[in-house]
């Protein structure tokens, strides 16, 4: 099948990679770009976990194509630390044991890291409907309002220098 | 070189041992993107494997024609059960003693079988193959109730086993029937009806469902033909068994096949089987001389991998008119699908579900339960659950709530009279289980004041009384008990091999460790909980011992994590491979102190001599010495392995109660609380245990109020997508409370019991226990699951309640 040229930002590092035209975002990044944080739980948009972040919004890359992301911004779990330092939802998700076996996290964590930037104080019922795309058969979701709720707290702390 | 002075306390709560909420040491890889599961797995010259599968529930295989799939450049092979055959891997046998087929041979016996399997470059080309090999069948009919597949004219599913009378658990009586298993007292059981004051029965469906854990199936196998060694990474519950059947099907030496269960995106039941992919990958990487990944997606998933439950259960209680039960009889008949693929204990085909004499002191009892082949996936598996023990609890938790209702009574008073008391464990069962400990009244107490159980009455009854109430209100209670921690090898084993586990320690000469397991992760935190139960032990700091489990090569052999198995057992050896290793560094440390082993004191993390507390050595001291120089005559080295086979079952007990608000208008519920007090013994990790208890409950969450896998009259399944198949997602997921006791097992070498099944266990009869008090006024003792908006509409309907 013929390949399309594309120029996507990943994380920050620029990539140039001929796709096929049908080419998944979800495989693309995990087989071409090696980046396997996003996980394919159902390939129909309903789990959630292979959410990215796509120029500023949540996106569920298995049912999104390579191609569209052509002159895009995208952001990957592997992305969100930031110089080894974790993004206050990775330390959420730790600190309130807001994950198990761990399958769901990377696509809760990135759909946690857009709600909290439309959304910065959330009541528990905005983040139980603002997380509601994202599935997980593990926690029973308690914990993972915590570990929001600590984000959201987190990242309105006053920046210490 | 001794360590700084500190408290014994403060130097206790830096080890982060036992009862500690320890975060989790998983945590750091699964939120930066680094956990290593089975797709995440590369190798050079990796090709991929697709399914194609049959359309239809039952048929003839007329015709394959694989030439289109062929032609398609970057396909390497399509194969069919004719190319299995002369390998004779056309078929395997299942963990419960009866054959599968690894890819249909000449016949489909349920809708997406596997029929033929594809090869290719990657897996886009892989699907388009799959969609290029031509199948023609000839439709057989489909048989999808059990009772009809009893029927003396019914169709004859399975021909392969044609005249054969007998079965892995006895004697066939039908063409479809697989076995008869019964439990108890039957002669005693009828007694006890004959001479009853009061009776009830009922006939209970408890629906197919799926466990449907978030990563679905899959494998990479690699043949390496100039070593003649295999590696297979698989979402393996029980990689150890997997690599045993894995031998004596392909004929490669065991020392040569290589388990690795990597990270598992949860299990829940449905990663214990063999399942044909796995089989047909290995095939494949052997045939072709180059790595094969097969990763099913979630239509297959839900569709061919092993469901849970569908039980049709007829239960009975006898009992006296003031309400203390004296007998129990339960006849079932358990749809096992095309074959019996679950996986259970080789001399227990129906699980552990004879516990359902439950919490009861209930003197005779006996149950039978007969299995079924249907035109349906295989399965039957314990979804969260310890072999059936789900079911079980459902019913006598159904019936004792019934019974409650035929006699007027409360049903907490109901339980409270006729619970085992404390004092009669421990307490042998009249299905013949040694219940190792209990405190049922305790626990009852401690919910009923915590939720304020007779004020939810009152509200309740006013509510009764009120014809333009917008909500029916109702209260569920349940006090079950499991049997867990499968199991002793003199009753338990799994083709064979007896249900022990196991754990290998090495203390490094620095004081930091290593354990090895048996068993394997799915996401319940071994690398945290074990280590805290060897720096307990061991008096090492829980961060500096590393915990590995689910590579064969590496790790002691275990019969794997699932039936809340890990604790009971794994946990076991833990503490007494610990201990082993205690016994010989008390000797170093005596050597060291120069006296003599019994004046030293054990205190945290050190051998101290008695009387003198500026006298001691520490395990690391003595981990050095170990190495550095051994006492004369003693093995350098500190280290020990324990295959811990366990003398009993454990029994952990919880007492949970939901309160329920039906719109009567829509159907809906809002499940305005619910309240699980759990007894797992003693508690490693209580932050742990809570996760696992929020997981658990909302799992049976899903079961109760949603959760079906139907079929139509052709044996389509109407149910396999996560678009029709209920997981319910943050919205509908209730607020969890939860509360526990301690009451440990005797038996069990640190006392615990086991916790992560217990939830999903007990909370889905406490739903249907509330939703049916909802309509209980109305005259209703039972109504069958999924609970969902419909279904109760139409129960509000069909008694004029509806607004
Ligand atoms: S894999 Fe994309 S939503 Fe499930
Ligand atoms: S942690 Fe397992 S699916 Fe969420």
């Amino acid at each position: 099948m013929a390949k399309k040229l594309i120029n996507v930002s990943v994380n920050g590092k620029a990539e140039e990679k001929a796709v096929e035209p049908r080419t998944l975002l979800i495989h693309f990044l995990r087989e071409e770009l090696n980046l396997t944080g996003a996980h394919i739980g159902c390939e129909t948009s309903h789990c959630g976990a292979c959410t990215v972040d796509i120029d500023g919004q949540s996106v569920k890359s298995c049912t999104h194509l390579a191609v569209q992301c052509d002159g895009s911004e995208v952001l990957t779990v592997e992305g969100l630390a930031n110089k080894g330092v974790l993004h206050a939802v990775q330390e959420g998700f730790y600190k309130e044991h807001g994950l198990q076996c761990g399958f769901c996290t990377p696509g809760m964590l990135m759909r946690a890291y857009r709600f909290l930037q439309e959304n910065p104080n959330p009541s528990e019922e905005e983040i139980r409907h603002g997380m509601a795309g994202n599935l997980c058969r593990c926690t029973g979701y308690m914990n993972i309002v915590k570990a929001v709720q600590y984000a959201a707290k987190k990242l309105q702390e006053p920046v210490t220098a | 070189m001794n360590a700084p002075v500190q408290t014994a306390e403060a130097r206790e709560i830096a080890l982060a041992g036992m009862g500690a909420s320890r975060l989790r040491k998983e945590d750091a890889r699964f939120i930066q993107g680094k956990g290593n599961y089975v797709d995440d797995i590369k190798m050079a010259g990796m090709l991929h494997m697709d399914i194609v599968r049959s359309p239809i529930a039952h048929g003839r295989i007329v015709r394959i024609n694989k030439e289109a799939a062929l032609a398609i450049p970057g396909v390497h092979a399509v194969l069919t059960a004719d190319d299995l055959k002369p390998l004779k891997l056309h078929w395997m046998p299942t963990l419960a003693g009866d054959v599968a087929a690894v890819l249909a041979d000449e016949k489909v016996h349920f809708q997406m079988q596997e029929v033929a399997i594809v090869i290719a470059d990657d897996r886009y080309i892989a699907a388009d193959a799959v969609e290029a090999v031509e199948v023609e069948y000839e439709e057989l009919p489909v048989v999808l109730d059990p009772y009809a597949a009893l029927l003396p004219d019914a169709p004859v599913l399975r021909e392969d086993l044609a005249g054969k009378t007998e079965g892995a658990h006895g004697k066939r009586e039908h063409h479809n029937h697989i076995f008869t298993w019964d439990a108890g007292d039957k002669v005693a059981a009828d007694a006890a009806f004959d001479n009853a004051e009061v009776k009830v029965s009922q006939h209970l469906y408890y629906p197919r469902v799926h466990p449907c854990p978030l990563e679905t199936c899959g494998c990479v196998a690699s043949f390496d033909p100039v070593q003649g060694e295999l590696t297979t990474y698989i979402t393996s519950q029980a990689p150890h068994v997997v690599r045993t059947v894995v031998s004596m099907l392909s004929g490669i030496p065991e020392s040569k096949v290589r388990i690795v269960s990597p990270d598992i995106g949860g299990g829940f039941g449905n990663k214990v089987g063999i399942y044909p992919g796995y089989v047909c990958a290995i095939v494949s990487s052997i045939v072709l001389g180059r790595p094969v990944k097969w990763v099913e997606d979630r239509i297959e998933n839900i569709s061919s991998t092993a469901f849970a439950r569908d039980y049709h259960m007829d239960g009975e209680i006898a009992a006296t008119a003031d309400g203390k039960i004296t007998g129990l009889r339960v006849n079932v008949v358990a749809d096992h699908g095309a074959f019996d693929a679950c996986a259970d204990p080789t001399k227990f085909p129906a699980g552990l579900f004879h516990i359902c004499s439950g919490s009861y002191d209930i003197p005779a009892a006996y149950a039978s339960v007969k299995g079924v082949y249907t035109n349906k996936a295989p399965g039957g598996v314990a979804y969260r659950c310890s072999f059936r023990v789900t079911e079980a609890v459902y019913l006598v938790e159904r019936m004792v709530d019934i019974l409650a209702q035929k006699l007027g009574m409360d049903k907490a008073e109901i339980r409270e009279k006729n619970f085992i008391k404390k004092e009669q464990f421990p307490y042998t069962s009249a299905f013949g289980f040694e219940y190792d400990s209990g405190d049922y009244h305790t626990a009852l107490k401690k919910v009923l004041d915590a939720v304020d159980y007779p004020a939810l009455r009152a509200e309740q009854a006013t509510k009764r009384a009120d014809p333009n109430s917008p909500t029916l209100m109702g209260i569920g209670l349940v006090t079950f008990t499991e049997v867990v921690g499968a199991g002793p090898s003199k009753m338990c084993d799994i083709l064979g091999v007896g249900m022990f586990d196991s754990c290998e320690i090495r203390i490094h000469p620095t004081g930091s460790a290593i354990a090895r397991m048996g068993t394997i992760s799915t996401g319940q935190a071994h690398e945290t909980t074990y280590a805290q139960i060897i720096a307990t032990e061991l008096g090492i700091p829980s961060e500096v011992i590393q915990v590995e489990e689910g590579d064969t090569s590496t790790a002691p052999y275990g019969l794997g994590t699932y039936g809340s198995r890990s604790t009971p057992v794994a946990g076991a050896a833990i503490a007494m491979a610990s201990r082993k290793i205690h016994a010989k560094a008390k000797k170093i440390a005596a050597f060291m102190l120069e006296v003599n082993e019994n004046d030293l004191d054990w205190e945290v993390d050190r051998f101290k001599v008695k009387g003198d507390d500026s006298k001691f050595k520490t395990m690391t001291e003595v981990a050095w010495q170990a190495y550095h120089q051994a006492p004369p005559g003693m093995e350098p080295g500190l280290e020990a392995v324990h295959y811990y086979d366990p003398p009993n079952f454990t029994f952990p007990f919880g007492i949970y109660l939901c309160v329920v608000d039906i719109d009567r208008a829509t159907g809906e519920t809002k499940i305005r609380r619910f309240y699980a007090l759990d007894d797992c013994g003693t508690r490693i990790n209580p932050m742990i245990i809570e996760g696992q208890i929020h997981g658990g409950l909302t799992e049976g969450f899903a079961v109760a109020m949603g959760q079906q896998m139907p079929f139509d009259a052709q044996g389509n399944l109407l149910g396999n997508t996560l678009m029709d198949y209920f997981l319910p997602t943050f919205v509908e997921t209730p607020h969890w409370e939860t509360d526990h006791t301690v009451t440990p097992s005797p038996h069990h070498p640190i006392g615990a019991k086991g916790v992560a099944e217990s939830p999903h266990v007990g909370s889905i009869p406490t739903f249907t226990s509330a939703m049916v008090d909802a309509f209980a006024h109305l005259g209703m003792t039972h109504m069958d699951m999924p609970h969902n908006a419909f279904r109760v509409w139409k129960e509000l309907k069909a008694r004029g309640m509806n607004l």
